[in-house]
C-alpha cells in the first residue's frame, strides 16, 4: 500500500510538471513582447531592455523555466496586471469559495446519485425507476446556466425562500478566518448566524452546479447496481437466507461502488469547469468569477495562476480518489 | 426405511418474456431420504438448476414463476412459506453450492467473513464464535491453513479451493438437505475426484441428504444412490443407481450411458446423442425426444407418453407401453 501510494504520488508530480511546462509554453507563445507591454507604451528602447533583465527574459528558456519553477514553488505567482496586487494572494481569497461551492455540489451529487440509482435499479422498470431515470436524464442535459436562471426566478423572485448572491447574508459578519470555508469556519468558531446564512447562500448554486453529475451518478449507479444484483455471489447471499436489504446495501452495494469512486474523480473536474457560468450567475466570489474578469482583461498571470490551481486540485482529488480505490477494491495489486 | 427429507409433486417453474412462455420444469416429482444422494442427469438447459433454485424458491421473479405443484420439505410446503420463513430455511436446513466457484464468492469480503455471516445468522452466536466455527469448517473441508486461509479473499483462493470454500459455507448450519449443482463440472479432473471424495466423507459423518446435479453419468455412478433423468423440463426416467446401470430403458439414458469414457473399452470417438434440446417455447404434443430418438415411431409423434412403472423403473417412453406393438 505504501509502495501504491509513492507511485500514485510521483505520478501525480509528473503530470504537475507538465502542466506547468504547458503554462509556460503558453505564457511565451503569446504575441507581444511581455517587457515592452509591461515597460507601457512611451518606455525607450533602453528602458524596455533593462526591464527586460529584470524581468528575466534575456536568460534562455530552460533557465527562465527554471526561474519560474522557482517562484510557483515558493508561492509566487507573478504579479495581476491589473490589480497589482500578487496572484497568490489573490487565489488564496477566492480559491476557498470555489473548493467550497464545487465540494457541496459534488456531495450532494453524489448522495443524491447514488441513492436515487440504487433505488432506480431495486424497483426496475417501476412508475419510480421511470419518473428518477427521467429526472437524471434532464440534469445531465439541462444547460448550468438556464437551470442557475430558473432557480433565480423561482426559488428568489416568485418564492423568495432561498437568498441569492455572495456566500453570506449583507450585514452578517464572516466567519473569523480558518480555512477560508465559511461552513467550517463558521462551525470552529461556534457562530451559528453565519453558519445559517452560508449554508442558505450555497444551496442553489451547489444544485446548479451539481445537478447534472447527480444524473450522471444515478444512471451509473443504476447501471453498475444492476449489473452486481445479477452476480453469481448475489445469488450466494440470497441462499445463505441473507434479507434482501443486506443482499442489497452489504454485498451489491460494495461492489457496485467500486466504479462510482472513479467517476467522482471525473465529475470533480467536470465541476471545477461549471463554476465559471454558476459563480458568475450566482456573483459567487470564487475562482470562476475571478478568471472570467482576468480572461476579458487579458491578465494573463492570473489566468495561469487559476490553471496551475484548478489542475493542482483535479490532480489531488483524483490521487485520493486512486487510493480510495485501491482501498476498497482487495484484488488491486499494490505493485 | 429412512425419513422422507424432500418430496416434490408435479413441480412446474416457467420463465415469461414478451412474446413467449418456456416451461423450463415441467411437471417434476421427486424424493428424497435422509442420507439418501439423488443424482438429476440430463444435458444443458434441460431445467436442472431451475429445479433446485426452486426448491429455495431463489428463482429471478421476472422472469420466472413457480406456477404450480408442491415441495414438501419434511413435510411442509415450502410454497407455502413467507419469505421471512423462507430465508430461516436457506443457508440453515436447506443449502445450494453452485457451478461457478470462480464467481460464486463475493469479491470485497474475505472467505472468513464469507463464511461467518451464515453461521452467525442462523445459529445467533457471537462475531469471535463464528470465527472460530468458519476455520473449523474450513479444516473440515479440507482447505490447508485455514486460519490464514479465513483472512484472504476469494481471488487469491484457487477454483478448487475456493468450492471447498462454498462447501463449508453450505455445511456450516448442518443442513438436512444439500443441493449440489453442477460443483465439479467447472474444475479440472484431479480436483474434481477430490471434493467428490470430501463430499461423500462429508456425507457419511452428517447424515445429510444430497440432491447432486450433474450432466456426467460416471459422477453420479459414484455418488449416487438415486438417479432421476431430465429431458426438456421433464422426468423421463428414474431408478436407483443399479438398475439405471443394469437396465437404462428410455433411449435418452441409453444415450446419456453410451457417452460416458470407460476405461476398459477402447473406443475411437465417443458416441454422441445427435441433435440439440428442442425449443421449449413451442412443444409440440408429442414425445419430446421424439426428434432425436432412433427408435421412434408414428405414436411417438401423435402423443406424449407418461411417467409408467415399468419393472423397477419409473420410464417415460411409448416403447414399453400396450400402444407400441399396435
Ligand atoms: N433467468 C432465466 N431467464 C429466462 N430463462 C431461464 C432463466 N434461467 C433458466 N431459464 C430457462 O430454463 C431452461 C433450463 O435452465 P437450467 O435449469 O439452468 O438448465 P440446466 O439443466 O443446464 O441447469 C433454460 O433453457 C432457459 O431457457
Ligand atoms: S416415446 Fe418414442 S420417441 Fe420418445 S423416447 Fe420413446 S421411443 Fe423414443
Ligand atoms: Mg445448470
Amino acid at each position: 500500500m505504501v509502495a501504491y501510494t509513492a507511485r500514485r504520488l510521483m505520478l501525480a508530480i509528473v503530470v504537475l510538471i507538465g502542466m506547468s511546462l504547458m503554462t509556460f509554453y503558453i505564457s511565451h507563445a503569446i504575441p507581444g513582447d511581455p517587457a515592452r507591454l509591461a515597460s507601457g507604451a512611451h518606455a525607450k528602447a533602453e528602458q524596455v531592455e533593462s526591464l527586460r533583465v529584470q524581468m528575466g527574459l534575456d536568460k534562455p528558456l530552460p533557465v527562465q523555466y527554471m526561474i519560474y519553477m522557482k517562484g510557483i514553488i515558493s508561492g509566487d505567482l507573478g504579479t495581476s496586471v491589473s490589480t497589482r496586487r500578487p496572484v497568490a494572494d489573490e487565489l488564496k481569497e477566492y480559491l476557498p469559495a470555489t473548493i467550497e461551492l464545487s465540494v457541496f455540489a459534488l456531495i450532494i451529487s453524489v448522495v443524491a446519485g447514488v441513492f436515487f440509482g440504487i433505488v432506480s435499479a431495486v424497483r426496475r422498470n417501476s412508475a419510480l425507476d421511470h419518473f428518477l431515470r427521467v429526472f437524471s436524464l434532464v440534469g445531465a442535459s439541462i444547460p448550468v446556466f438556464w437551470l442557475g436562471l430558473l432557480f433565480l426566478i423561482f426559488f428568489y423572485k416568485q418564492l423568495n425562500v432561498l437568498p441569492i448572491g455572495g456566500r453570506i447574508g449583507i450585514g452578517i459578519n464572516p466567519p473569523t478566518k480558518a480555512t477560508g470555508l465559511y461552513i467550517i469556519d463558521s462551525i470552529l468558531s461556534g457562530d451559528g448566524i453565519a453558519l445559517k446564512s452560508s449554508i442558505s447562500h450555497l444551496v442553489l448554486p451547489s444544485i446548479t452546479l451539481g445537478y447534472s453529475s447527480m444524473g450522471v451518478f444515478t444512471r451509473m449507479a443504476r447501471s453498475c447496481v444492476l449489473e452486481v444484483l445479477s452476480a453469481d455471489y448475489i445469488r450466494t447471499a440470497r441462499a445463505k437466507g441473507l434479507k434482501e436489504t443486506i443482499v442489497v446495501y452489504k454485498h451489491a452495494l460494495r461492489n457496485a461502488i467500486l466504479p462510482l469512486i472513479t467517476l467522482v474523480g471525473l465529475q470533480f473536474a467536470y465541476l471545477l469547469g461549471g463554476t465559471v457560468l454558476t459563480e458568475t450567475i450566482f456573483s459567487w466570489p470564487g475562482l470562476g468569477s475571478y478568471s472570467v474578469t482576468a480572461i476579458t482583461n487579458l491578465n494573463f498571470p492570473a489566468i495561469m495562476g487559476v490553471t496551475l490551481t484548478i489542475t493542482t486540485l483535479f490532480v489531488v482529488i483524483n490521487l485520493i480518489t486512486d487510493l480510495c480505490y485501491a482501498i476498497a477494491d482487495p484484488r488491486i495489486v499494490y505493485k | 426405511m429412512e425419513e422422507v427429507i424432500l418430496e416434490i409433486k408435479d413441480l412446474k417453474t416457467y420463465f415469461y418474456s414478451d412474446k413467449s412462455v418456456v416451461p423450463a420444469v415441467n411437471g417434476i416429482d421427486l424424493l428424497v431420504r435422509k442420507g439418501e444422494t439423488l443424482g438429476i442427469v440430463g444435458e444443458s438447459g434441460c431445467g436442472k438448476s431451475v429445479t433446485c433454485l426452486s426448491i429455495l424458491r431463489l428463482i429471478p421473479d421476472p422472469p420466472g414463476k413457480i406456477v404450480g405443484g408442491q415441495i414438501l420439505f419434511k413435510g411442509e410446503d415450502l410454497l407455502a412459506k413467507t419469505e421471512a420463513e423462507m430465508r430461516a430455511v436457506r443457508g440453515n436446513s436447506i443449502s445450494m453450492i453452485f457451478q461457478e466457484p470462480m464467481t460464486s464468492l463475493n469479491p470485497v469480503f474475505t472467505v472468513g467473513d464469507q463464511l461467518s455471516e451464515a453461521i452467525r445468522l442462523h445459529q445467533g452466536v457471537a462475531k469471535k464464535e463464528a470465527k472460530q466455527k468458519a476455520i473449523d469448517m474450513l479444516k473440515q473441508v479440507g482447505v490447508p491453513a485455514p486460519e490464514q486461509r479465513a483472512r484472504e479473499y476469494p481471488h487469491q483462493l484457487s477454483g478448487g479451493m475456493r468450492q471447498r470454500v462454498m462447501i463449508a459455507m453450505a455445511i456450516s448450519c448442518n443442513p438436512d438437505l444439500l443441493l449440489a449443482d453442477e460443483p465439479t463440472t467447472a474444475l479440472d479432473v484431479t480436483i474434481q475426484a477430490q471434493i467428490l471424495e470430501m463430499m461423500r466423507d462429508l456425507k457419511d459423518r452428517l447424515g445429510m441428504a444430497i440432491i447432486l446435479i450433474t450432466h456426467d453419468m460416471g459422477v453420479v455412478a459414484e455418488m449416487a444412490d438415486q438417479i432421476l433423468v431430465m429431458y426438456a423440463g421433464k422426468a423421463v426416467e428414474c431408478a436407483t443407481v443399479k438398475t439405471i446401470y443394469k437396465n437404462p430403458m428410455h433411449p435418452y439414458t441409453v444415450g446419456l450411458l453410451d457417452s460416458i469414457p470407460r476405461m476398459d473399452v477402447d473406443v475411437e470417438k465417443l458416441h454422441v446423442i445427435e441433435g440439440v434440446l428442442p425449443d421449449l417455447s413451442n412443444m409440440p404434443e408429442a414425445c419430446c425426444f421424439e426428434p432425436r430418438c432412433p427408435d421412434a415411431r408414428s405414436i411417438c409423434s401423435q402423443k406424449e407418453p407418461d411417467l409408467e412403472q415399468v419393472g423397477d423403473s419409473l420410464v417415460r417412453c411409448w416403447k414399453y407401453c400396450p400402444e407400441w406393438r399396435q
